[in-house]
């Protein structure tokens, strides 16, 4: 448990999560207008979405099917009846005057998530619920001094808004809970977890406590758009909070918002100017009922999400808890890694793809997708280290090769001549030459002095040009020790 | 009246199908007609070059053999229908001068049934109303007066228009949509057929929404047979409505004229309410008397909720509404006072858009949904809605449809009510509860109010049974001989 130090002691967050993600679907919620990302402004909007008169929803089955197979992958309860209803508020981007949404009884009930922290610890987090709703469009206010402009786009896109249980004690928590919602929506193909896009969106409920005490106040920050951000926000709040609480100040129930570039959440309205939303249900929708067969095909059409696959990973091919995480948490990552584990050595494999391939990726700005090394080149590369063909130093030159030019490992190992000495006769050649060239060394090495060994190592695996294995360089030094 | 406006749609049909009529004469006719009543300020918008248009059209189709079912037949179209291109206000200032880009799914069947516009006929704003006093383009006159008294009287409402331009012989038929009884009691008030088919029956697809769990479009004609002619041009399952009622349409028309040997009648004791004038009480009486006179078989039957069915309405109808008029915000289209605040804007622009009816509505049904009075108020009132529901289910166990008056008087002069929201509320205490219920209603005029004036009957019938309620509303229909306005 991370406790924050206060003057007064020992202080705990408590933090729940509502995360808004946009359900991929070619069209809208309840209208068919498009909802590809960057169109004019008011390009995408059906006479359903601009709320003109007699106008009415009619529910998207994809939709609905994207939703039920998000709360299987959280392994939620599916309602097999549940009902939408109008929240009602006036703004100019609203055009209907109300969102449709879901309040009493949503599309997805209670499910769970289990978080691995660094460290190795878990951390269980329940779900609240799952519910359908549309969002809202985009009003413009610094176009004009005096106007405000109106983009109907994302009018009626389908979003689902998953709530937490206030189940997460630290930023880093929150932050781990959202990177793996994100990987769970991913895998499931139902929101494409683009927070720069504003694709998923997160308001956090962040209070404070004495350690096992009764809980406080919380506020709510609203719309934050990145887990780096959402991290900071939660430190910001509490320290704000354990502060006001200290200076013997209370904590008022608000909407706070998040100012990234000042690192801190201001107050945008308290809970007196709160709207009435007058809730109730959509009479121009019935209740929506499911097909509980639906339901089990859709539950069968599953991928293998991270949890399964990391599981997987280190039973099938060995390799740490650590490295199948990391693998896992893309589902391209854990594809990549997969083709490339293949037939080679896996444990290689994965120490290959977290640590150089994703270091020369993150360097070059490129997505897994993109790489120029392709998994079955990269399991080449392995292999020739494992057959000895290549030493691990020749295999990092040879990787950079790979890198810039796409080939084969084995092309370019043969074209550069790097194929690693293993002829006896050969090696001792290079040996006689360096231990003629280190009079001082050598005798050492005769007087059965082992601690020079590895400088002398090094310097024969440089004379070869780090072609000689070095495991022979060894043996014959061996010998000659003691000589 | 020529001789052309003096025909129904069943004989206008005849006529059209057998060479002897043209639709360019009997809309040309109705055009005349219609001008020469402007008086009564049925119409908020005439399309004259429009009607001829159609009629063309359909005269030309109909010499290619290809005519639909109301082929030629000119008809007012209720202005809550969106038509595309033509100017459709629901009745309100706040929507004066919209013209929608399309066309509403039941007038979209009409026409592509081959019916005529004639032009878009005045009603209570957004529905909301029983003497189309609250129109922010006047009241609606009914062609009718009271003997010896030359003071106008109400058509109704909130299908006003529709009801007098049919009763005055300036449309064929009309489409018209009922909440709470905007179809029956306006029918009645002006002695012409209206029915109110089931829930679920008529696509709400563009068509202004007043109450959407309540409103469903409906016909007005001076005949049953006419009614259920211009249903089935109307009716049918919409993929673009989520509550149209995805079962077929029946031959409506056939049902008319059957006979109703052995049908059981259930008279609900609880219409008897307080106050009912006598002549309503025996017009009812002799309804029934008619009926058992063809083999019908009356039954007392109870519905016990009934005396809570018109406050209910009176929370369901305005909380919805609530809602359904919030887009109406000077943002997008219609009506917008500018002001420098946004606030100030909504306020100014619903403030001068919104008649006082339409206001009081919204503000009841603001209050009924807000946080601590939803449970007591709106939650209450769909569980009461759900036992009428239940007293009608129970009922058609036991009868296979519902004979009662439609409205608890004759029509009342214009300004008679118009200060008494209760009162005015009253008219609906006999339409409202098959409204709540989903229930198709038909409104037949049955005789006269001593003073002169029509009265109808109603009878109800099961869920997706219209054919029931046609077939006993002929049969009334035939016995009242009920002399229309000629």
């Amino acid at each position: 448990m991370s406790l924050i130090e206060g003057r007064s002691g020992q202080w705990e967050v408590v933090i729940g999560l509502e995360v808004h993600a946009q359900v991929v679907t070619e069209s809208k919620l309840f209208s068919g207008a498009s909802t590809a990302f960057g169109a004019e402004p008011n390009t995408q909007v059906s006479l359903v979405d601009a709320a003109m008169p007699g106008m009415l929803p009619v529910i998207n089955a994809r939709a609905v099917e994207q939703a039920v197979r998000t709360g299987l992958g959280l392994k939620a309860e599916i309602n097999l009846r549940s009902v939408f209803d109008r929240k009602n508020y006036f703004y100019p981007d609203l055009p209907q005057g109300y969102q449709i949404s879901q309040y009493l009884q949503p599309i997805v009930g209670k499910g769970e998530m289990v978080l691995d922290l660094p460290g190795g610890a878990t951390r269980t987090v329940g779900i609240t619920r799952l519910h359908l709703e549309q969002d809202a469009g985009k009003s413009i206010h610094d176009r004009d001094p005096h106007k405000t402009y109106v983009d109907l786009n994302r009018s009626g896109v389908a979003l689902m808004e998953i709530v937490s249980e206030p189940d997460m004690r630290s930023a880093e928590e929150a932050a781990v809970y959202l990177a793996k919602l994100r990987s769970i929506l991913r895998y499931l193909g139902t929101c494409d977890g683009n927070m720069e896009e504003g694709s998923l969106r997160c308001d956090a409920n962040v209070s404070v406590r004495k350690p096992g005490g009764p809980l406080n106040t919380r506020c709510e920050i609203k719309n934050v758009n990145s887990i780096r951000f959402l991290r900071q926000a939660i430190d910001y709040e509490a320290r704000r909070q354990i502060e006001l609480i200290e200076d013997g100040g209370e904590v008022k129930q608000e909407t706070r918002l998040f100012d990234s570039k000042k690192g801190e959440t201001r107050s945008m309205r308290s809970k007196e100017f709160a709207h009435d939303y007058r809730y109730f249900p959509d009479p121009d929708l019935l209740p929506l009922e499911l097909d509980p067969d639906w339901v089990v095909a859709i539950k069968a059409s599953l991928p293998e999400l991270p949890d399964e696959k990391k599981r997987r990973f280190q039973y099938e091919f060995g390799i740490s808890a650590e490295a199948a995480e990391v693998l896992v948490a893309e589902r391209e990552h854990a594809e990549y890694f997969e083709e490339a584990a293949k037939g080679h050595d896996a444990k290689a494999v994965a120490n290959w793809v977290t640590g150089e391939l994703f270091g020369a990726l993150n360097r070059m700005g490129k997505g897994i997708a993109d790489s120029p090394i392709k998994a079955a080149s990269l399991g080449g590369l392995v292999d020739l280290i494992s057959d000895g063909t290549i030493s691990g130093r020749i295999a990092k030159d040879v990787f950079d090769a790979m890198l810039e030019t796409g080939r084969e490992a084995s092309d370019i190992v043969a074209e550069k001549g790097l194929k690693q000495v293993t002829d006896t006769g050969a090696i001792e050649a290079v040996v006689d030459q360096v231990l003629a060239a280190n009079p001082k060394q050598a005798e050492q090495l005769r007087s059965g002095d082992n601690k020079v060994i590895g400088w002398l190592v090094g310097q024969i695996m440089k004379a070869s040009r780090g072609k000689a294995n070095p495991k022979m360089v060894n043996d014959i030094l061996a010998k000659k020790a003691g000589g | 009246m020529s001789e052309l406006t003096a025909l129904g749609i069943a004989e206008a049909r005849d006529l059209l199908a057998s060479g002897k009529l043209s639709s360019r004469d009997l809309t040309a006719a109705h055009i005349t007609a219609m001008e020469a009543a402007r008086h009564l300020n049925a119409y908020v918008a005439e399309t004259p070059e429009r009607a001829l248009a159609d009629a063309d059209a359909s005269d030309k189709r109909r010499k290619s053999g290809a005519a639909g079912a109301m082929d030629g037949i000119p008809v007012g179209i209720k202005d809550l229908f969106c038509t595309e291109g033509v100017e459709t206000t629901a009745g309100s200032r706040i929507l004066k001068g919209f013209r929608p880009p399309y066309e509403s799914t039941v007038t979209a069947n009409l026409f592509k049934a081959g019916a005529v516009m004639l032009g878009k006929t005045n009603m209570d704003e957004f529905a909301m109303g029983s003497s189309n006093e609250t129109s922010a383009f006047g009241p609606v006159e009914n062609p009718w007066r009271r003997q010896g008294d030359n003071r106008p009287v109400v058509p109704g409402g909130s299908s006003g228009g529709s009801a007098a331009a049919v009763a005055a012989r300036i449309a064929m038929g009309a489409t018209a949509s009922d909440t709470g009884g905007s179809i029956r009691q306006p029918a009645a008030f002006c002695g012409i057929v209206g029915l109110k088919p089931t829930y679920g029956r008529c696509s709400r697809y563009g068509m202004v929404a007043f109450a959407s769990s309540l409103d469903q479009a409906g016909p007005m004609a001076r005949s049953v047979r006419d009614a259920a002619i211009m249903l089935g041009a109307m009716a049918g399952f919409d993929l673009r409505d989520s509550t149209s009622a995805e079962v077929p349409v029946p031959d409506f028309e056939a049902a008319v004229g059957k006979d109703i040997k052995g049908l059981r009648i259930g008279i609900p004791k609880e219409y008897r309410v307080d106050a009912m004038p006598p002549e309503i009480e025996a017009l009812w009486a002799k309804g029934r008397a008619w009926l058992e006179g063809r083999g019908a078989i009356p039954v007392e039957i109870s519905l016990p909720h009934t005396k809570y069915a018109l406050p209910t309405y009176y929370i369901v109808a305005p909380a919805e509404a609530s809602s359904n008029l919030a887009r109406y915000d000077g943002v997008r289209y219609g009506m917008r006072k500018d002001a420098a605040e946004l606030e100030d804007m909504y306020e100014e622009t619903r403030g001068a858009g919104f008649g006082p009816e339409v206001r009081r509505r919204i503000l009841i049904g603001t209050y009924v949904l807000s946080a601590g009075y939803y449970d007591a108020y709106y939650l209450k009132a769909q569980r009461v809605r759900a036992l009428i529901a239940r007293d009608f289910d129970l009922a058609f166990e036991k009868v296979d449809a519902i004979l009662a008056p439609t409205a608890p008087s004759d029509a009342f002069a214009i300004g008679d009510k118009s200060d008494d929201p209760i009162a005015m509320y009253l008219n609906d205490v006999f339409t409202v509860p098959a409204s709540l219920a989903g229930l198709p209603g038909i409104s037949v005029p049955a005789g006269l109010s001593a003073a002169g004036l029509p009265l109808g009957l109603q009878v109800i019938g099961k869920a997706f049974d219209e054919e029931c309620v046609l077939r006993v509303g002929a049969v009334i229909e035939a016995e009242a001989k009920f002399r229309a306005l000629s």
